[in-house]
């Protein structure tokens, strides 16, 4: 270097070398090589990242190396050399971070699957909205890209092309759809829309069909190049109807699947965008995602026995089947305990299994119930929980609630895991969850969840339930579990429940 | 000629990444599906992207796009942020929870045999 520096002749050389670099520099960045590179460096980082998330210790991670590959792709995005109206970005990703942030810090643990719902609404509803602004920009040239081809010559008259104009068509209803959708299942996890279903009785599903052919009808006439936003308008508003009506009629019950049907349907619809966008990292993610969203759907209504076109079809778990309040008399009489005979019968069995359910999360029970399972280990009882696939209101969403409540890993058993082990079990203690325990499922193929898979507590010598009432559960069917000779219900709020067989086993 | 090559490539790809995701995700175990869904739920937060590109159109010359348009365009990127920022931080915070435990025997095995 300091030979360099010395000559004069050669500086100049270098500073001459360096602004014939600066050019080419921003044209290497903006160049769409770089932002295939760019992308691909993304694809590597998010699908890293994913596979992170099939162990809990490299979870974490995965997350962020994830987060890291959305940045490099938004990046590469906008260094696109027609990239402009950068206020209008900035004002954007102002707002969207200021509802973001603040929402996803305070969020409840019980409230995750209301939030995610949220957020799939959102992505659904950001898909609608792309698609509609590329057809006020584009929709004029729909259908009109025609090859005119002879013996000699092949002409191409510029245009949309028609994979194109499909793609962003479907997107356009499929992001409808998933926006009401989810800002359907969000009102109703919230509780702000009752949780039972709500339908048009007979005529849902000619209506259900009736909109799904407009939007199809109108989607194919925009792609035949007739030019009319407010048919484009009539599309989404078609779609948004559909997606309100396919989720009302949804019983609590299914909500595990909705949601993940709904994340399947934005990752599909993000991938659309990415077709009709010529995008391949919207495609790429978005068809992760896509995935991601089929395979929870098929495990969620596998664990319910139920096919998802019957949960699309809707009206289960209202209970509508069910006679109300008076069809307790003919099960015979309800044993009811005290908090400290609870205590009794866990501190002198050996083996206790405890079945978590949505109730438990509700009273914010979770740290109770640890502290319990400690109390009793330290008596040397052996703790387990088990949990059914769709306890809670999300896939895995028990999991999560236990993680918070630092229950070691190893104690968490799902169900295939647990039920074996239940007829060696002395008590099984049951907070908070009804259906997923209903003997019905196995022994009355009249129920409406006849033929799902259940936790079996009534293998097990005695159960404890602790419950706030009779009433039924968000299924809306009564559980004959309670009449069972071997039940115990304990009533009472889960959270004040546990505290009181954890001061009735001090005194023992 | 070059539209269809766009398609085909595209469509390869849009194949492909779905046996892919269906390779990756198949390996979840339950415990994680409710940090996996809200995560997913940030990763179609790329559809920002596609609201990225198309508020750009003015400076690309081909097609102006109006005030509707605009006001549209932040309303999909407002939406897009969201979904990136708030599914990213949140599923970071649920499985921090996971990770404060203890490690036990069973979780090394499993991801010995997840690696």
């Amino acid at each position: 270097m300091s030979a360099l520096t010395g000559s004069g002749a050669a500086a100049a050389h270098v500073a001459l070398l360096l602004s014939r670099l600066a050019a080419p520099a921003t044209i290497f960045l903006q160049s769409q090589s770089f932002i295939y590179v760019l992308y691909i460096i993304a694809f590597t980082l998010m699908i890293q990242g994913l596979r992170g998330l099939a162990g809990p210790r490299t979870a974490v991670r995965g997350n962020r190396i994830a987060a890291v590959g959305m940045a490099v792709a938004v990046i590469a995005t906008l260094l696109q050399p027609q990239e402009g109206n950068w206020g209008l970005i900035v004002l954007g990703v102002v707002i969207g971070t200021a509802v973001g942030i603040p929402a996803a810090r305070k969020v409840r643990m019980t409230a995750m699957p209301q939030m995610v719902a949220l957020f799939n609404g959102v992505g659904g509803g950001a898909v609608a909205l792309i698609s509609w602004v590329d057809y006020r920009s584009h929709g004029s040239s729909y259908g009109t890209h025609t090859i005119v081809q002879s013996a000699i010559v092949q002409v191409q008259v510029p245009g949309v092309a028609t994979y194109v104009a499909i793609f962003s068509v479907a997107a356009a209803i499929i992001g409808s759809i998933s926006f009401w959708g989810s800002n359907i299942a969000f009102g109703k996890l919230q509780e702000v829309l009752p949780g039972r279903p709500i339908t048009l009785g007979r005529i849902q599903q000619p209506v259900n069909l009736l909109l799904a052919a407009l939007a199809l009808a109108a989607g194919i006439a925009l792609i035949d190049g007739v030019h009319s936003e407010l048919l484009f308008i009539g599309m989404l508003v078609a779609a948004a109807l559909l997606g309100n009506l396919i989720v009302l009629p949804i019983g609590g019950a299914d909500m595990p699947v909705v949601i993940a049907l709904l994340n399947a349907f934005t990752g599909v619809s993000a991938a659309a965008t990415g077709m009709a966008l010529n995008n391949p990292a919207l495609i790429v993610f978005g068809m992760m995602v896509g995935a991601s969203g089929s395979i929870l759907t098929k495990l969620m209504a596998d664990a319910m026995n139920r096919s998802i076109p019957a949960i699309i079809a809707g009206g289960f778990g209202g209970g509508a089947e069910v006679a109300p309040s008076g069809a307790t008399a003919e099960h015979g009489s309800v044993r009811s305990i005290s908090a400290a005979d609870a205590a009794i019968q866990l501190a002198y069995a050996s083996r206790v299994v405890i079945v978590p359910g949505y109730g438990m999360a509700v009273a914010q029970a979770q740290h109770a119930v640890r502290e319990l399972a400690s109390e009793l280990e330290q008596r040397g009882v052996d703790v387990k929980y088990a949990i059914h696939p769709v306890a809670g209101r999300m896939p895995g969403h028990m999991n999560v609630l236990l993680a918070e409540a630092d229950v070691p890993y190893d104690q968490l058993k799902e169900m295939d895991e647990i039920n074996p082990e239940l007829p060696h079990t002395d008590v099984c203690l049951v907070i908070g969850a009804n259906d997923v325990t209903n003997p019905a499922a196995k022994n009355t193929p009249s129920s409406p969840i006849y033929g799902m898979p259940i936790i079996e507590v009534s293998e097990a010598g005695s159960v404890i339930v602790i419950k706030r009432s009779m009433n039924p559960g968000f299924a809306g069917i009564e559980n004959e579990l309670y009449y069972d000779p071997k039940t115990s219900m304990l009533f009472g709020d889960a959270k004040g429940a546990v505290a009181e067989i954890v001061a009735g086993l001090a005194e023992i | 000629m070059i539209l269809a090559s766009t398609l085909t490539t595209n469509l390869a790809i849009l194949v492909l990444a779905g046996f892919l995701g269906f390779v990756v995700i198949s390996k979840i175990p339950n415990t994680l599906h409710t940090p996996l869904m809200s995560g997913t739920n940030a990763i179609h937060g790329i559809v920002l992207l596609g609201a990225l590109l198309l508020i750009g159109l003015p400076a690309s010359g081909l097609v102006g796009i109006d005030a509707l348009s605009k006001a549209l365009l932040v309303i999909a990127v407002a939406f897009g942020t969201i979904n990136v920022v708030g599914g990213f931080l949140v599923t970071d915070r649920m499985l921090e929870m996971f990770k404060r435990k203890p490690q036990t025997k069973e979780e090394k095995e499993q991801e010995g045999g997840s690696r």
